[in-house]
């Protein structure tokens, strides 16, 4: 469902952060993408959410050339996109509840719809209790949860995860990728970048390895490489 | 569809409004600073009319008739000065009427007093008491006066008119029309110059609170928000700046207006900044609503853009 053609990206100073780098993701895969700092792992998906756009090559999701997406046809696109990041992003002035709820609000989703899921998908992460919390009263650990409630609230097609047990002790980062893991089982697509050697290992799944730009390895049932 | 968004757009610029605490207050308060400005401006400009006009008031040209001039000539010229388009209005004062005034002026100089009871006969003639609209307009009165004095001439051939007090007030008129026409320029410069700092002050501060939400604002793109999403609730919060401003702003000019109500009394009589200040109290608050509301808005809608690219 995602296809990356000979994709480059020179930045204005001549850095190279992706060179020539081609792969594709099919829909259920569960992805990580592997690589030291500045491999050039967050630009790819960056690219992914038309933060960031290719040099040179083309980047698809389905039938769509992203590199011809404009205007308002990017929030639309990015409604069918779950994120989550290391430094997990919430709303400061806006509580768990209301976090989740703003991705459904911005697409436009009735209320009586959002009353009666945020809480269902709240719960799935195991955060019932803390509904009306801000996130300066939320651990790491929670706030992740709620980041991950906030990805999956509009039923994506993909999850696009930056690093997202970075920030999180060992318990925690046990318990997010157990999160994500069954949200690829239920079927969504999952791409996720990780410096966890652990994960990788215990996960069993597709890893990408990436290095100064360039895909060194793509592996069907991976191990951590580097 | 449109109606959902624009509710939830409202609600969560009301809500982050309240729950942005501290960035709120610092924006209200300088904002409060900024409507304080303009309306003391206003005040200002108000008493310089009022002042301009009054000194105006005072200046008048005083045209002198001979004893003898006969009272139909004199309504004729009054009549003709009426007429003309600079003339604010002309004041009759009667032989009679001048010396019951020069008496009453002088009544404590019993030597004038004393003068007077012994000549046989008035020795006023009447007067007209002429005022322009405009200080600038006397010189074109006068001229006009000179030729009147030409033509006005009674039976025995010799002018009706004594004379024209023009010359001897010309020095003052003049002095009067630099000054009226400095201080105008000037107060609009200096409401120019304290309006846009003020104005600039205000964007800048609404600029720094959103500089402040700029990662929450990749955050609301990331999450599918569209721009007008995102930008909508800043935007009210910027209304929400102007309207709570225009509020303090209104009241904080009542003591000001108390305090300072006596020296502007005491300055020309009759204008009183305090009455001022509350007889116009509804079109002062809707003018420093109007003020914030848009410099509100328009600041937050415009600091927001660079994050929305």
């Amino acid at each position: 469902m995602i296809y990356f053609n000979k994709v480059s990206k020179v930045y204005p100073d001549n850095s190279v952060a992706l060179d020539n780098v081609t792969f594709s993701i099919a829909p259920k895969e569960f992805v990580s993408i592997v690589g030291h700092s500045g491999a050039g792992k967050t630009t790819l998906l960056r690219m992914m959410l038309l933060e960031e756009r290719p040099s040179t090559g083309e980047v698809s999701f389905e039938s769509i050339n992203l590199n011809d997406l404009r205007g308002e046809h990017i929030p639309q696109f990015r409604r069918r996109i779950g994120v989550i990041f290391q430094d997990f992003r919430l709303l400061s002035t806006k509580t768990a509840f209301e976090n989740v709820a703003f991705a459904m609000e911005a697409a436009g989703v009735p209320d009586d719809i959002i009353q009666t899921d945020v809480p269902e998908v709240l719960e799935l992460v195991g955060l019932e209790k803390k509904i009306w919390s801000f996130p300066h009263q939320l651990s790491g650990g929670e706030k992740q949860r709620v980041a991950i409630a906030r990805a999956i609230i509009n039923q994506p097609e993909i999850i696009i995860a930056d690093e997202p047990t970075g920030n999180l002790d060992p318990v925690n980062t046990y318990e997010i990728i157990q999160i994500l893991k069954k949200i690829n089982d239920l079927g969504t697509t999952v791409v996720m970048t990780t410096h966890n050697k652990g994960i990788i290992d215990t996960l069993g799944k597709r890893v990408i390895t990436l290095e100064t730009g360039r895909l060194i390895r793509d592996d069907k049932e991976g191990k951590y490489i580097l | 569809m449109i109606w959902l968004d624009v509710k939830r757009v409202a609600k969560a610029g009301f809500v982050n409004f309240w729950r942005n605490g501290v960035v709120s207050i610092a924006s209200v308060f300088v904002a409060t600073v900024t409507l304080y400005t303009v309306g003391i401006l206003l005040l200002s400009s108000a008493f310089l009319q009022a002042s301009i006009s009054e000194i105006k008031n005072k200046v008048d040209i005083n045209v002198y008739f001979e004893k003898d001039a006969p009272i139909d000539q004199i309504e004729g010229l009054t009549n003709r000065l009426r007429s003309l388009p600079e003339v604010k209005d002309v004041e009759y004062v009667s032989r009679e009427q001048a010396l019951v005034v020069f008496k009453e002026r002088n009544k404590d100089n019993a030597l004038i007093i004393q003068s007077l009871n012994e000549l046989p006969d008035n020795p006023l003639g009447a007067v007209l008491n002429i005022r322009a609209k405009e200080p600038s307009q006397y010189e074109g009165i006068a001229t006009f006066l000179n030729q009147q004095k030409e033509k006005a001439v009674s039976a025995s051939g010799a002018s009706i008119i004594d004379s024209v007090n023009y010359q001897k007030n010309k020095i003052v008129i003049d002095r009067l029309t630099a000054i009226v026409s400095a201080v105008e320029r000037l107060g609009f410069m200096a409401s120019l110059i304290l309006g846009l700092m003020a104005i600039l002050v205000t964007f800048n501060t609404i600029r720094l609170a959103i500089y402040n939400s700029r990662e929450e604002i990749t955050v609301m793109k990331l999450v599918g928000a569209s721009r007008s999403y995102i930008r909508g609730p800043f935007v009210i919060e910027g209304l929400m700046y102007g309207v709570s401003a225009a509020i303090l702003a209104t009241f904080a000019l009542y003591p000001t207006t108390f305090w300072i109500r006596n020296t502007t009394t005491s300055f020309f009589g009759s204008f009183n900044l305090l009455t001022y200040y509350l007889s116009n109290l509804g079109q002062i608050f809707l003018v420093l609503l109007g003020t914030g509301v848009v410099l509100g808005m328009v600041s937050s809608f415009f600091a927001i853009r660079k994050y929305l690219k």
